[in-house]
């Protein structure tokens, strides 16, 4: 069997007839089938969609008609985000038998695109969580790093991707969820700015902040990706009509003279050792490909995560009170209405979701609004500022994606708000409604990846993509 | 101590949510500390800030996103009532309800 395929080299194989669609997809799933016992990576397959798709394509290579940009792409979803006929549990117990009646948007663009996919990827419960171990399926082992989380909440995506079980995957992140889990298995991730591409279909956890993005094997790859899913959906008011740039041909510009702005920040205490030396080598790098590096200052930074927990808790308490037993998922019987609401949220969701409620529920309530949730919308405010100033003197920010490599299974679930200090350097770009790239940027002693994380200016996916991909080139991954 | 177990009580009966005692006094011990460093943010005088409910650049505001509201057809009613713990179509059936 062969692996390491690319987005480029499937295209390229299927259309010299090398290889069918239905081949390479069959191709997946016996890799699947050997290995996923041990990952854990997928939750539900859906081969026979899979299939029907593949064939399509292939009929089109016989018929010698031109292939669309995905044309035979094996790609696999995160279970958060819908997708018609096949099981989407979010990780949950409360939807362990949902069975979605319509394709979240993303899909049905990839599809459109050729794209075919595969299945639904393991993640924490509703994406709560930063190392996959708050899934009611069970956690996922790291592929990059044996013994270890993948991150999360995406964590099943982002493994799928590195041990070659998918060409790429979608993930959400709403504070750090795509960017982390790729970087703890050593790959490139990304979410494209908020508004970028749609939500439709994307089972709510966060609304202002939740965003689907790609992992793929290489920068070009979750190029060609996030170009397929972005722009305007009038099934989501908040996808933005900014017309969506070529990132694959805008990719190759140079990035010489590009200003860089390093965030003292985001340098300062609490960060590993292991993962300073290797930033600190990947900004080495960026300097000698002619990029300028210049200090620059994001003062609110040491308050993101408060404010994070405060926003993201109180718009998980509202959209999460959906799951009530009578429309869909479990239901647990008692003898009223409102008592079996009580049993059916009390039973079927795990210790995380409920500890998100509780906070959520209690910072938007009679008497603590004002204090919290007011007070953490307009530090959110004084964030986001901060990111504008600093892109009026530079073109990027670049910080470490996480403070910590990747750690043990079962070594950080007994604190949360240790759990929650950890997502430091991804929440404010997501308070911000930023783009945001994690990239391989080497592994301390050779073993835990560790991931360098790019931003850009709102809507300035293209500049983002550019430096990664040039960062890439130059060696990145092996600083 | 920033929230007490009563406080945690009416918080879940506010979000019908069933808590054991045990979760009850864990929730309250994390939840507790939780917000003892939420309470940094009144490090920031803020007096003057406005509130952020959303990131939205100026075309996805609800003014310039209202669509005309034109009537499409929708034909998964079916699928939507198959996926209910309990349907009766074109209804979902729910137990008796009593005013709390």
């Amino acid at each position: 069997m062969t692996s390491g395929w690319t987005i480029e080299s499937v295209k390229a194989t299927i259309a010299a007839k090398k290889v069918s669609a239905r081949e390479l997809a069959a191709e997946h799933f016996k890799r699947i089938a050997a290995r996923n016992g041990e990952l854990n990576a997928y939750l539900t397959l859906s081969e026979e969609r899979a299939y029907a798709q593949a064939d399509k394509i292939d009929a089109a290579v016989a018929a010698g008609k031109p292939l669309p940009a995905l044309a035979g792409v094996p790609i696999a979803v995160k279970d958060v985000i819908s997708t018609r006929g096949v099981r989407t549990t979010c990780g949950s117990k409360i939807l362990n038998n949902y069975i979605p009646p319509y394709d979240a948007t993303a899909v049905s663009r990839l599809e459109a695109a050729g794209a075919v996919i595969l299945g639904k990827t393991n993640c924490d419960e509703f994406a709560m969580g930063s190392s996959n171990e708050n899934s009611a399926y069970g956690p996922v082992q790291n592929p990059a790093a044996p013994g270890t989380v993948p991150g999360g909440s995406s964590g099943g995506s982002a493994a799928a991707v590195a041990a070659d079980l998918a060409v790429a995957s979608l993930g959400t992140d709403t504070g750090g969820s795509i960017r982390q889990p790729g970087a703890f298995c050593g790959i490139p991730a990304m979410m494209g700015s908020y508004g970028r591409v749609s939500r439709y279909g994307l089972i709510a956890f966060a609304s202002s902040l939740d965003r689907i993005g790609p992992f793929a094997r290489n920068v070009g790859d979750v190029a060609a990706v996030l170009k397929v899913m972005a722009g305007r959906d009038p099934n989501d008011s908040t996808s933005t009509t900014a017309p969506v740039e070529d990132y694959t041909r805008e990719l190759k510009k140079p990035v010489k003279g590009m200003k860089i702005g390093i965030p003292k920040e985001y340098y300062g205490e609490g960060m590993d050792s292991g993962v300073r030396a290797k930033i600190t080598a990947g900004i080495e790098l960026l300097r000698t490909l002619g990029c300028q590096l210049m200090d620059i200052e994001l003062r609110h930074t040491d308050y993101a995560i408060a404010t994070y927990y405060i926003i993201a808790t109180a718009e998980a308490s509202s959209n999460l009170a959906r799951y009530d037993g009578v429309r869909y998922g479990l239901r647990e019987e008692a003898d009223t209405l409102v008592a079996t609401y009580r049993k059916t949220r009390g039973a079927g969701f795990g210790a995380e979701v409920k500890r998100r409620i509780v906070l959520g529920t209690y910072v938007l309530s009679a008497g603590y609004y004002d204090a919290y949730y007011l007070k953490g919308q307009k530090v959110r405010a004084l964030i986001a500022q901060d990111f504008r100033n600093a892109f009026e003197k530079v073109d990027a920010i670049v910080t470490p994606t996480s403070p910590v490599p990747p750690f043990s299974l079962g070594e950080r679930t007994n604190d949360p708000l240790q759990m929650y200090l950890a997502d430091i350097y991804t929440v404010t770009g997501s308070l911000a409604g930023l783009p945001g790239i994690s990239l391989p940027c080497g592994k301390i002693s050779g073993k835990l990846p560790v991931g360098l994380q790019i931003f850009g200016p709102a809507f300035g996916e293209a500049r983002v993509l550019q430096l990664a991909h040039a960062f890439e080139e130059a060696g990145g991954a092996t600083v | 101590m920033k929230i007490s177990r009563e406080d945690v009580l009416r918080v879940a009966e506010l979000a019908y949510l069933d808590l054991s005692d045990a979760e009850l006094e864990m929730y309250r011990a994390q939840i507790d500390e939780i917000l003892e460093y939420i309470g940094k943010l009144n490090e920031l005088d803020t007096a003057n800030v406005e509130p952020m409910a959303q990131v939205l650049a100026d075309d996805q505001t609800a003014d310039a996103t209202l669509r005309e509201d034109v009537v499409v057809p929708c034909a998964v009613a079916g699928d939507i009532l198959k996926q209910a713990p309990d349907p009766e179509a074109p209804y979902f059936r729910v137990p008796k309800v009593i005013e709390r």
